[in-house]
Formats: structure tokens, sequence, C-alpha cells
């Protein structure tokens, strides 16, 4: 009972038990913080309001398009519709860091129904936040990724930005959340 | 609903990427759902199979909900040096057979 192989085995078991129950704390500690994040989202021009070639709606700056290899043009529908805008997000996740927390990721995603889709979730932009410091921000970009409809549904669509953002633990429990801001609309015609 | 999703497309890797786009029906449960790792430029359709464009809720095992920190370690070592398991499985069973109880 006291050779070494079961001393090894003993100290490892233990240390290893006690490990488990320094994550498990440390996550539950999560859970006393009481976040109070805000934020606000502008669009400042649809830049660009297109029916795709083959079909779907998009908006898209379109210098973007000419670096894009062609295997991402694969069909989609017979008809789809493009987006391109510009917006301005303002935020503050300072209240979402703890000290577990590893980073923050954060997204706006364009949201909307149609006759074919109860729900439909865009993401338009996105980060990572690393520190606290930099998770007050302003930001004014165009739409990192392409807002594409499965249809040509975008013309005159009301649509909700919601900001998303899940906060990643050193340790632990990931928790995550969304704010929702209604009221935007696009156009009602293709330009 | 976008969070780290792992997702299965015929390889025997299953892979844990975010969810950039969401599509869902009126009416049915069916879902179709469009991936992307945050480390990369473009989105998973390069790494979808041949002519797949969404995944579907069968082609997702399951979603990310917290971090252990250093504990993939164990299965990649494991994986990589299969002379680890052995070694280990063959001390626990030397452990076992030389106990007096």
């Amino acid at each position: 009972m006291h050779s070494f192989g079961f001393r090894a085995n003993a100290v490892l078991t233990f240390g290893i038990t006690i490990l488990a129950l320094i994550c498990a704390m440390a996550s539950i500690s999560d859970n006393f913080n009481s976040p109070r994040p805000s934020s606000e989202i502008q669009i400042l021009n649809i830049n660009w309001f297109q029916k795709q070639p083959h079909g779907n709606d998009e908006i898209e700056d379109f210098q973007v398009w000419d670096v894009v290899p062609i295997c991402l043009f694969s069909p989609i529908d017979a008809t789809a519709a493009m987006v391109s805008l510009t917006m301005n997000i303002t935020a503050d996740l300072q209240s979402l860091f703890t000290w577990n927390t590893k980073q923050v990721f954060v997204f706006v995603a364009a949201e909307y129904e149609t006759p074919k889709n109860a729900l439909n979730q865009v993401s338009l932009w996105d980060a990572i936040i690393p520190a606290k410091e930099h998770a007050k921000f302003w930001v004014q970009t165009a739409n990192k990724y392409r807002f594409v409809d499965q249809g040509s549904n975008l013309r005159g669509k009301d649509f909700n930005l919601t900001l998303h953002w899940h906060v990643m633990p050193k340790t632990g429990k990931m928790f995550a959340n969304k704010l929702v801001i209604p009221g935007y609309r696009l156009p009602e015609e293709y330009r | 609903m976008h969070d780290g999703k792992r997702l299965k497309n015929g390889r025997e890797i299953p892979i844990v990427h975010r969810v950039i786009k969401v599509h869902e029906r009126q009416e049915t449960e069916e879902v179709e759902v469009l991936t992307k790792g945050d480390n990369n430029y473009g989105d998973d359709r390069l790494l979808y199979a041949q002519g797949q464009l969404w995944l579907q809720r069968h082609h997702i095992m399951g979603r990310a909900v917290g971090f252990l920190p250093y504990v993939g370690w164990v299965t990649i070592i494991m994986t990589e040096k299969p002379i680890i398991k052995y070694i280990l499985i063959g001390a626990l069973g030397l452990l076992v057979i030389t106990s007096k109880d």
C-alpha cells in the first residue's frame, strides 16, 4: 500500500480532483456577475441592393467580389437577393468581463421573417474582444459577411439588428445573450 | 443560436465552428445553417460535401457550452502516440494486480 505506484496514483487522482473542483468554483463565481451591457446600431447607408446574377437578394460591396474565388459562386436558388450596408456600431460590454473571462465574442445579426422561413438570421459583423479595456467601442463598418436571402424577399423588408455576445471563460460554462434592436427597413426597390 | 457547433460532414473528425447564417422554415422544424471558423477568411462551404450549401439538424452533433482547459491534450497525446495509451493501461493493470485487497 505504500509503493511508489500507489502513492503516485493517489497524488495524481487527488490533484486532478482538486483541479476539477477549482474549475467548477471559478465557473460558479461567474454567476454572481450581473452584467449591464448596452448598445446602439445605426445604419448609415445601404450601399448596394441587388439581385445576384443567379438570383438571391444580396447587399454587398462590389469590390469584394473580384477577389472571391469562383467556387463560392455556386448557384443557390433560382432567385436570391443581396444587400451591402454600412453601420455604426456602439457598445459598452465592459460589465460582461469577470476575472474568469478569456474573451467575449460579439456579433451583429440581421433577423427577419419571410413567407418561406419563420426565422432568418444572417450574421453581418463580428469581433473578438480580448480584454475589458477594449469592451467599450465604436465601429463604423460595412457588413463583413454577405447579407444574402434565400430568395428575393428583401425589398421593403423590416428587420431587427441583434447584438449577440458570447462570454468565453478561462474555464467552465460559457454565457451567451443578446440585445434585440428592432426598427430597420430595407429599400422598396433594388439599387 | 450562433454558438460553436460540432458538425460532421462525412469525415471522421467533428469540427467546432460558429454559425453565421440560420434559415428556419415556417411550420416545420427544418433549419438550414451555414458555419465558419473564426480564424478562417471564408465560410465552411469548402468543407461541406460536394454540392452541399447548408447544414441540417442531422449534420450537427452538438453545441459548445463551456471550456475545460488542456483536457483535450490527453486525447491528442493518446491518439498521436498510442504507446502512451498502452503504457497507461499497462500501469493501471499492474496496480490492480499487485494490490493486496
